[in-house]
């Protein structure tokens, strides 16, 4: 089973400086707020980020929600802004990897990939023993997650106190924290240019196609800076 | 009322769904891969370059509240915020934080 102690020393680890608690839980009660406003309950908004626990994800579909799109644009729209998990989980669960570790608790414990957790794991998995690695990051998971559906639920109870300048501050906080994470993690050409050129393509590839700018701007700044790592040795 | 609630709890499912695909296939497609391949390293930029274009997308081209900000006055926050990043020795608290303030005061005062 779980191994509490790295599980815990997983749970504990949003309680550090750097940690992503607070603009996690600045982002999730705008959502709880916003599901609110366009009419989900209480028991829905909180499902909602039980499930889906993506925050671009949970716009979109609010957005599609609001202007009556059907549930196969839903779904197309959803994958496109959430398909970056896709690349972070197989950057990510190969440092997991244990051969002493049920399938399980990967399948399981992807749920908890998100930009955040993916950050403190990418950060941290050296200090843990590879065998358990996944209970540390279950551990990391269940934090991350849990601050995201409270924040959702006291989002929603306290909408009617938030004014629209109030959510619009709260709106910014998610992407000005994960940019400095992002700036903080540049460690070596490689990642410096992923992250720099990502920056520049995504809105450049968003004149030509607007559903699919993340990935097409996210996929050529990546192999481009692929290239780069490998031609510098 | 009753198919209001029925949609909602269809597209709940629809985009649960449609995240734990990618999350799923991800891990599926890492069982087979050695964390010293190249393969790796590719995956490794690419999830870095489509996390700067989420967030740089969010920024300039933003859904929801944000879209209600002049481009400038965002990208003016953001850039006060990375500053205020550098300025502090890579501490990310004071960024978060200001952000969130600075935004919210130059609304109200322009």
């Amino acid at each position: 089973m779980v191994s509490s102690g790295y599980f815990l020393k997983g749970f504990s680890s949003v309680r550090s400086i750097d940690s992503p608690a607070i603009s996690l839980a600045c982002s999730f009660v705008a959502i709880g707020a916003l599901l609110k406003n366009i009419g989900f309950n209480l028991k829905e908004s909180f499902f909602s980020t039980f499930f889906t626990y993506a925050l671009p994800g949970q716009l979109v579909m609010a957005e599609s929600f609001l202007i009556g799109s059907s549930l196969f644009n839903i779904f197309i729209a959803v994958w496109l802004v959430n398909a970056r998990l896709f690349p972070m989980a197989v950057s990510m669960f190969p440092l997991l990897n244990s051969e002493k570790q049920p399938k399980w608790k990967y399948y399981l414990s992807c749920h908890f990939l998100a930009v955040s957790s993916w950050i403190i794991m990418k950060k941290d998995y050296r200090t843990i023993h590879e065998d358990y690695r996944i209970d540390f990051w279950m551990g990391i998971g269940t934090a991350t997650w849990s601050i995201a559906i409270l924040s959702t639920v006291f989002g929603f109870m306290i909408s009617d106190y938030l004014s629209k300048d109030m959510m619009i501050g709260l709106a910014i906080v998610n992407p000005v924290y994960f940019f400095c994470m992002l700036l903080g993690s540049i460690k070596n050409i490689v990642i410096g240019t992923s992250v720099i050129l990502g920056t520049v393509l995504g809105p450049v590839f968003y004149l030509i196609s607007p559903e699919w700018c993340i990935l097409y701007g996210g996929v050529s700044a990546g192999i481009v800076a692929f290239i780069v790592g490998e031609l510098n040795g | 009322m009753a198919n209001i609630s029925t949609n909602i709890i269809l597209v709940i499912t629809v985009t649960s769904i449609a995240t734990y695909l990618s999350r799923c296939l991800g891990v599926l497609s890492s069982e087979k891969i050695d964390e010293n391949s190249k393969i790796f390293r590719l995956f490794d930029c690419i999830a870095y370059s489509t996390l700067a274009a989420l967030i740089s997308k969010v920024v300039i081209f933003p859904a929801g509240y944000l879209a209600d900000v002049d481009v400038f006055l965002r990208l003016g926050v953001v850039f006060l915020c990375v500053g205020s990043f550098y300025l502090f020795n890579k501490n990310l608290v004071y960024p978060t934080v200001l952000s969130a303030i600075i935004l919210t005061t130059l609304i109200r005062i322009i």
